[in-house]
């Protein structure tokens, strides 16, 4: 029986978090972070939103390259479908978030992960939105997520990962609390 | 100005602990109390309070529980008794009436100012209690006003709160044991829950009290705990101090009738809003008692008392309504008070010694306050270990401090 004993690597630095931590808790404002994007209207419901720089560790700081992002609406709502839908790119954004957090809590409890899957749905009745019954939010009436998780690992493990993923996962903070939203006009 | 070796702040368990541990060594000292022994058991806790751990383990250096029912859990006034009790069996020399007003280093130590006259010492001992100030959320000044708020350090029984429903705050023991008792009285209750620790009352016929030290779980100590930070500022378990109850979590308060509903967030135009995050803040609670259960049954296996005890069991997992609000109107008059049962807090603003992080919460390495040599503090959760949060704990960390404060003494003579 010469099975290797390699080691559990997920591609997630935990040690490079650990220190991140450490240090941070000595001087908690390099800890404070702004994350930016600023959009762009094209033409009717098409925007073209960009994200490259942000703010944290005490200075300013760039993504490896610029990300650009389409947003529309679908052509079932009258739009040229250009891109994901707002709502859709918050699904997107908790399926990377909680994903991210499986794979450093996986690799900080010592799991090999094999294969994440998320799916994620999220419910909305469009009357709110369309202003036709004031009993339906515009928002998400819930949202759903589903993990297909191939680990070594139990499954009592597994949802111990998932649910750890939920309980530091900044943006299932993001949509499960109020949050203060300010828009102003320049 | 009155000189002495050393100064214990706090005439309660943790105080007088440490008090005959300094007897024992010969060590000249004052146990100074603001108000008479075990104060804030006196004036600050509810009626119908009872300790978490059961009798038999309600231990303090040189004693044990002699009573007749050691399964039982001490209600608030068995406790005063106890501990004052223990301060005339011990002959602790303790100056009621004596608030301490500041507490500065001096050349030969530290200098106290007390009531009405100046002392100084070689050492300090700080046992002013964890839970002197509660520790609201800021949340809390935007409740709207016609309604009240109230925290339990002023809470005594369900009589004083006006007509209405009442929202709890918070699902500590605390939290869970108020939403009971206030729900029982007639006010309908809302209890808002963030992240808490379910445990059974018994298990396999056992307290899990008694589970968790068997299993070396509450002798873990302070500088082998992974994430100690949060260790320490773990909720209280969700238990009750009575043997009828096997279960004081969500499931039993939500069967008699307590509506759950997630943290508070926010109270925006008098609208307070609930976080959705309850269902995996409840699946979170699950799973780690269950992964203590698994621990506890392993014990036992190894033990070799699966014979003796029944046989291992799991409990229903919590129950989450899936139309449980994310919102609740504070003006509507329905709820006409708020009960803060989110945590307290060590008073220690009168220590003129910087060793407060930037929380306000004093630095210290298992009692041993190190940045400032000669000072010690006591009676804090997981000062040590994870029993430092109960009575008994009290047993082997003043035995540790007081051999550190032994020691300092002799070094500094030298």
């Amino acid at each position: 029986m010469t099975i290797t004993d390699r080691p559990i690597d997920n591609g997630v630095n935990v040690q490079a978090l650990l220190d991140a931590r450490e240090a941070l808790s000595a001087a908690p404002e390099a800890a404070d972070f702004t994350w930016r994007a600023s959009c762009t209207w094209r033409t009717g419901t098409h925007s073209r939103s960009t994200v490259s720089g942000f703010t944290g560790l005490g200075t300013e700081q760039e993504h490896r390259t610029t990300y650009e992002f389409d947003v529309d609406h679908p052509e079932c709502f009258a739009s040229e479908d250009n891109g994901a839908t707002p709502v859709e790119y918050v699904l997107v954004g908790l399926a990377g978030c909680l994903t991210a957090g499986v794979a450093s809590v996986a690799q900080l409890r010592d799991i090999q992960l094999r294969s994440v899957t998320a799916t994620i749905e999220g419910q909305m009745n469009i009357l709110g939105i369309l202003g036709a019954d004031p009993d339906v939010r515009n928002g998400f009436d819930a949202i759903t997520v589903r993990f297909l998780i191939d680990a070594d690992a139990s499954r009592e493990d597994i949802e111990a990962l998932v649910a750890q993923s939920q309980k530091r996962s900044a943006v299932y903070d993001i949509v499960t609390n109020p949050t203060k939203v300010l828009v102003e006009v320049a | 100005m009155m000189q002495t070796t050393a100064v214990v702040i706090g005439a309660g368990h943790a105080g007088l602990a440490m008090s005959r541990r300094l007897t024992e060594r010969s060590i000249d000292h004052v146990v100074l109390e603001r108000g008479e022994v075990a104060n804030s058991w006196r004036t600050q806790r509810w009626p119908s309070l009872r300790l978490l751990t059961p009798n038999w383990q309600t231990r303090l250096p040189g004693q044990r529980y002699a009573g007749d029912d050691p399964d039982g859990y001490m209600a608030v006034a068995d406790v005063v008794t106890t501990i004052t009790g223990y301060a005339r069996e011990i002959g602790s020399p303790v100056r009621t009436a004596t608030t301490v007003h500041a507490v500065r280093a001096a050349p030969q130590g530290f200098e106290i100012q007390a009531a009405d006259e100046v002392l100084c010492a070689r050492t300090v001992v700080l046992a002013t209690g964890a839970a002197n100030l509660a520790a609201t959320p800021r949340v809390a000044d935007d409740v709207p006003a016609p309604v009240s708020s109230l925290t339990p350090l002023a809470y005594r029984d369900p009589s004083q709160l006006p007509d209405g429903g009442v929202l709890v705050v918070g699902a500590s023991a605390t939290g869970v044991q108020l939403a009971g008792e206030i729900h029982r009285s007639g006010h309908p209750v809302t209890l808002a829950v963030g992240e808490h620790v379910r445990l059974p009352r018994t298990y396999r016929g056992r307290d899990i009290f008694w589970w968790l030290e068997a299993t070396g779980l509450l002798a873990e100590r302070y500088d082998q705990i992974d994430d100690l930070t949060r260790a320490r500022h773990l909720p209280s378990p969700q238990l009750t101090g009575t043997r009828e109850a096997a279960m004081t979590d969500l499931n039993s308060l939500t069967a008699h009738g307590v509506r759950i509903v997630g943290r508070l967030g926010r109270i925006v135009d008098g609208l307070a809003q609930f976080s959705g995050s309850l269902p995996n803040t409840c699946a979170l609670a699950d799973l780690k008692m269950n992964r203590f259960l698994n621990r506890a049954d392993e014990w036992a296996t190894t033990s070799g008392l699966d014979g003796e005890l029944p046989p291992p069991h799991r409990f229903a997992p919590t129950y989450v309504d899936p139309r449980t609000p994310l919102e609740l109107d504070l003006t509507s008059g329905e709820i006409t008070t708020v009960l803060w049962a989110t945590g307290f807090r060590p008073d220690h603003t009168w220590l003129d010694v910087p060793v407060c992080d930037r929380t306000g919460r004093i630095r210290h390495d298992g009692g041993v306050v190190t940045d400032a040599p000669g000072l010690y503090v006591l009676g804090l959760p997981v000062l040590r270990t994870r029993a430092s949060t109960y009575i008994h704990g009290a047993v082997t960390d003043s035995q540790a401090v007081a051999s550190h404060l032994h020691t300092h003494l002799g070094s500094r003579r030298r």
